[in-house]
């Protein structure tokens, strides 16, 4: 038996999660957006009885199909690695955890494997409102499965709903409706809902207008753009709106993933918010006096606004949360971290000698340390980390995530707009410069979304459990080399898939629908 | 509260036991992918084939992924420790699905990367391999794994990590032990058995129905003797037992037998499974024009899986014995979720049934139509 963990092997095992995720998160969220694209598109076949919206519905069915199958691949791993790469972290927290996962499981999993079924083979087989309804409830079934999922996830940026059983040595719920209710997990379901919409959105006038720039299938493509511009137009406000919410409540419960995002390492009253910035590679300690930037153009006192709603309102930076002392809404001081990592030393410590007082059958001494632990748990999770700079995630690659992800979700809306009054004005099909534009769009829409989840998972680093459990004890103990192999296996599969996914989509949309004549889209017989 | 908390604890291991019993019986879309070159002959009958299990294979990929949640969220200790240090077993599990989720839809495919033939290996690969490891698995349940459980261990700084594994092979030594492997080959050929009966009710094409026929009579054979091989090791050897009234787990002699007899409601369910099993095969085997057969094995199935798992977990055995530790194997009781949580869990679970409704009307209204040459030609979304 090792005597400590090996710092590769959370290093790893992070590396695997994050591969897992990052490769899942390129699938997910078109599932979820052009899932209802093509229900609306299906919608208007089933409402007018035209062919035409049968057969364009039917096109982007098809690459729903390639796409959700990879989807699904990746997910798969996801959801057994929590047990197979964190199996700390499953017992501490699975009583809590696992509930959001088993009613995913229950109610979103077997709807979406039992109507999407219906949905690609049942055309002809099942009545049309049948189908229709099964479309639905494939989407509808892959949006609960991402509220529960996100559910989990903004449990751990901000844990409650629970209390700690020294008995059981784990937490355990008590308030199910205050987990699945969080301020946080409801603006991380619709920020990043919302958001994957916005990819369905980009997807599909991507392709139409490939489809523009080639002259075929001109009435689907601009078709399929109205219907996407509109709708990427409105997730794509509402994305912002719930952005502004998320990142308020990043400032409420995450101060340290905050300050990351703005690279604010010392904290002031009415902060601005930075804009545009270059982080300066000199800097390589949040206490060495140098610039952390090169360059940088604020927006003067906003982020004191984003943050506390208050424009001369007081935000730390990572120095404050590191050296502590800065006064708290509450009056009270701010505890440095190296207070926090001796009261979570004390909590631990008091973990072991209730438990040794409940062998020894000492009852004063056991309840005794039951009050120690209580009074300090909130701070548990220190008591793993040795060093106060562990508590610092990586800020630039938090910082510019961040930023690449606000300046393009701006982008889209811009795009959004530009190409619905074109579209309005009937001069989208004509204008080669905004089907240029909307074609090599289509990257940018994915890597918005892996930014934001940069942002909110390298961001909260070391926590897997904000304050209560940091990686290094959420970890299975298992040899690097294991971990290793099992990293590369999976980016060498994943990848080889993500190829094969391309390849397909490229294929199909170069083939074009099924049943629409190439150059006027008239119906084949 | 106690009692009611019992109740709850015995409730969820009946909740994990059936859809473990059902994930068994949708093994016959592996089942069907592990004889895709024998019972189809030429392209076409590949095709029918794989359009047959194709649009199944999702429920059972589901099953499994409900199942894992299922567990995680009622014996998070059993997801901790066995996933978490049977790390090589659950792997080649996971892979064997992942390579499955692609294939059926990747295959036929222009612009695939790998070719054809390649994701037709990847459905006979998780044909073979899925049923194979998912019975070794479980027969642990029975036979034991090499873990240790400390729960002092999160006081320790440098090493917090309550559940380990005792051989640094991470769950493949449990390949090599005859029982358990036994058991994974009573699974792969029962999946077999049940994917002819499922082609013959699905299919309509007289070769094919023919061929599944006539390969009934040799994986049932097979299927029979490792099942009663199994059957017979699990009612003769001694089982885990605990002491209800300090938790301590001891073996005891016929344990898993004894199980059974003191459980009558079990045994019954057990005897009408195995009868259910029997009849599909051997109706289908007398009248060959019986299209049932799938229906009564599948039956049958769900009741007899269903009751080895009741066996394994309930009347005071510990369900997942540790063999590098008695102390450490895992109980309902000590590796349940808390009260609260499996009350809430609970209120959940009242929706199955609409679940399982809705899945039977819909798989229902896929069926009506059966798959021939003409459907998976003219279909545009026929794999």
């Amino acid at each position: 038996m090792i005597e400590n963990i090996d710092i590769s092997l959370i290093d790893w095992s992070r590396a695997q999660f994050a591969l897992t995720a990052m490769y899942h998160w390129l699938f997910v969220p078109l599932t979820l957006g052009l899932g209802i694209i093509q229900a609306i598109m299906e919608t208007v076949y089933y409402r007018t009885g035209n062919e035409f919206w049968k057969k364009t519905a039917q096109f982007w069915m098809k690459l729903f199909g390639i796409n959700f199958a990879i989807g699904i691949a990746t997910g798969l791993i996801l959801e057994f690695e929590f047990g197979t790469n964190w199996s700390n972290y499953s017992w501490f927290v699975g009583d809590i955890f696992g509930a959001p996962l088993a009613i995913e499981g229950i109610l979103a999993f077997f709807m979406e494997a039992t109507f999407v079924a219906v949905m690609y083979f049942g055309w002809g087989k099942v009545s049309k409102g049948f189908h229709l309804t099964s479309t639905w409830l494939t989407v509808g079934g892959a949006t609960i499965s991402a509220l529960w999922i996100l559910i989990a996830n903004a449990w751990m940026q901000y844990p409650v709903g629970m209390h700690f059983n020294p008995d059981t040595v784990r937490n355990e719920m008590v308030d199910f409706g205050a987990v699945a209710f969080s301020p946080v997990a409801i603006n991380k379901f619709l920020h990043t809902v919302l958001s994957a919409w916005i990819v369905g959105a980009i997807f599909v006038i991507s392709i139409s207008s490939w489809y523009l720039i080639r002259k075929r299938h001109k009435d689907m493509a601009l078709a399929s753009i109205k219907v996407a511009a509109i709708f990427g137009l409105v997730a794509s406000i509402l994305t912002l709106w719930t952005g502004d919410g998320s990142a308020y409540q990043v400032a409420q419960k995450q101060p340290m993933k905050l300050a990351a995002m703005e690279g604010l390492y010392k904290g002031d009253a009415g902060v601005g918010l930075v804009g545009i910035g270059i982080m300066n590679p000199a800097k390589v300690s949040y206490n060495d006096q140098v610039n952390p930037f090169l360059f940088k153009i604020e927006i003067p006192n906003m982020l004191s606004i984003l943050a506390e709603r208050d424009a001369k309102a007081y935000v730390p930076g990572i120095a404050d949360l590191i050296e502590g002392g800065y006064p708290l809404k509450d009056g009270r001081l701010a505890l440095s971290a190296q207070e926090k990592i001796a009261r979570g030393q004390k909590a631990i410590q008091a973990l072991a000698d209730y438990r040794k007082a409940v062998k020894d059958k000492d009852q004063t001494a056991a309840s005794f340390a039951k009050n120690t632990l209580e009074e300090n748990f909130s701070y548990f999770g220190y008591g793993y980390v040795k060093n106060p700079t562990e508590l610092i995630p990586s800020v630039k690659l938090t910082f510019y995530s961040f930023h690449i992800m606000v300046i393009l979700g701006g982008y889209f809306i811009l795009l959004f707009i530009v190409a619905l009054i074109m579209e309005k004005k009937k001069t989208f099909g004509q204008k080669r410069w905004i089907q240029e534009v909307a074609l090599w769009s289509l990257p940018l829409g994915y890597i918005c979304g892996q930014a934001g989840w940069v942002v909110a998972e390298a961001g909260r680093q070391p926590w897997v459990i904000q304050d209560i459990l940091p990686s290094n004890a959420a970890i299975s103990q298992l040899s690097t080399s294991s971990v290793q192999a099992t990293f590369f296996v999976f980016l060498i599969f994943f990848t080889l898939l993500l190829i094969a996914d391309i390849g397909i989509m490229v294929k199909a949309v170069r083939k074009g629908p099924d049943g629409l004549n190439d150059s006027n889209d008239t119906i084949n017989s | 509260m106690e009692s009611t908390y019992i109740l709850l604890q015995q409730y969820w291991w009946f909740l994990i036991s059936l859809l473990g019993a059902l994930l068994v019986f949708l093994l016959f879309v592996q089942g069907g992918q592990s004889m895709l070159f024998s019972i189809g002959r030429n392209e076409t009958q590949q095709k029918m084939l794989i359009n047959s299990t194709g649009r199944k294979w999702e429920f059972t990929f589901t099953t499994l992924v409900t199942f894992g949640g299922a567990f995680f969220a009622s014996f998070p200790l059993f997801y901790s420790t066995s996933f978490g240090g049977a790390y090589w077993v659950w792997i080649l599990i996971l892979l064997c699905f992942v390579i499955q989720a692609v294939s059926y839809e990747y295959q036929a495919k222009k612009g695939n990367l790998l070719g054809k033939r390649t994701y037709q290996t990847f459905l006979i690969i998780n044909g073979i391999a899925a049923p194979i490891l998912l019975g070794t698995a479980v027969a642990t349940f029975f036979n034991g794994a090499e873990f240790l459980v400390h729960k002092e261990q999160l006081t320790d700084l440098g090493m917090p990590v309550i559940s380990t594994w005792a051989t640094p092979y991470h769950g493949l030594e449990a390949a090599f032990i005859f029982w358990n492997l036994c058991l994974g080959l009573a699974v792969f050929f029962l999946s077999r058995v049940l994917a002819l009966l499922y082609f013959i009710n699905n299919i309509n094409d007289v070769n094919i129905d023919a061929r599944c026929h006539r390969r009934l009579i040799p994986e049932t054979i097979l299927f029979l003797v490792f099942f009663l091989a199994f059957v017979f090791h699990l009612m003769t050897m001694s089982g885990f037992a605990v002491n209800p009234d300090n938790n301590e787990v001891f073996m005891q002699p016929n344990k898993y037998l004894l199980n059974l007899l003191q459980m009558p409601a079990v045994l019954i369910v057990f005897l009408l499974g195995v009868v259910g099993v029997l009849v599909g095969i051997i109706m289908s085997l007398v009248k060959t024009t019986w299209k049932k057969g799938i229906w009564f094995a599948g039956v049958g199935t769900v009741l007899t899986v269903l009751a080895l798992f009741l066996i394994a977990g309930w009347n005071n055995t510990a369900y997942y014995p540790s063999l590098a530790d008695l102390q450490s194997s895992l109980t309902i009781r000590n590796s349940c979720s808390s009260f609260f949580t499996l009350k809430v869990m609970s209120y959940v679970s009242i929706l199955i049934p609409f679940v399982l409704a809705y899945i039977f009307y819909a798989w229902r209204a896929l069926d009506l139509h059966k798959i021939d040459s003409d459907e998976v030609k003219s279909n545009d979304h026929a794999y």
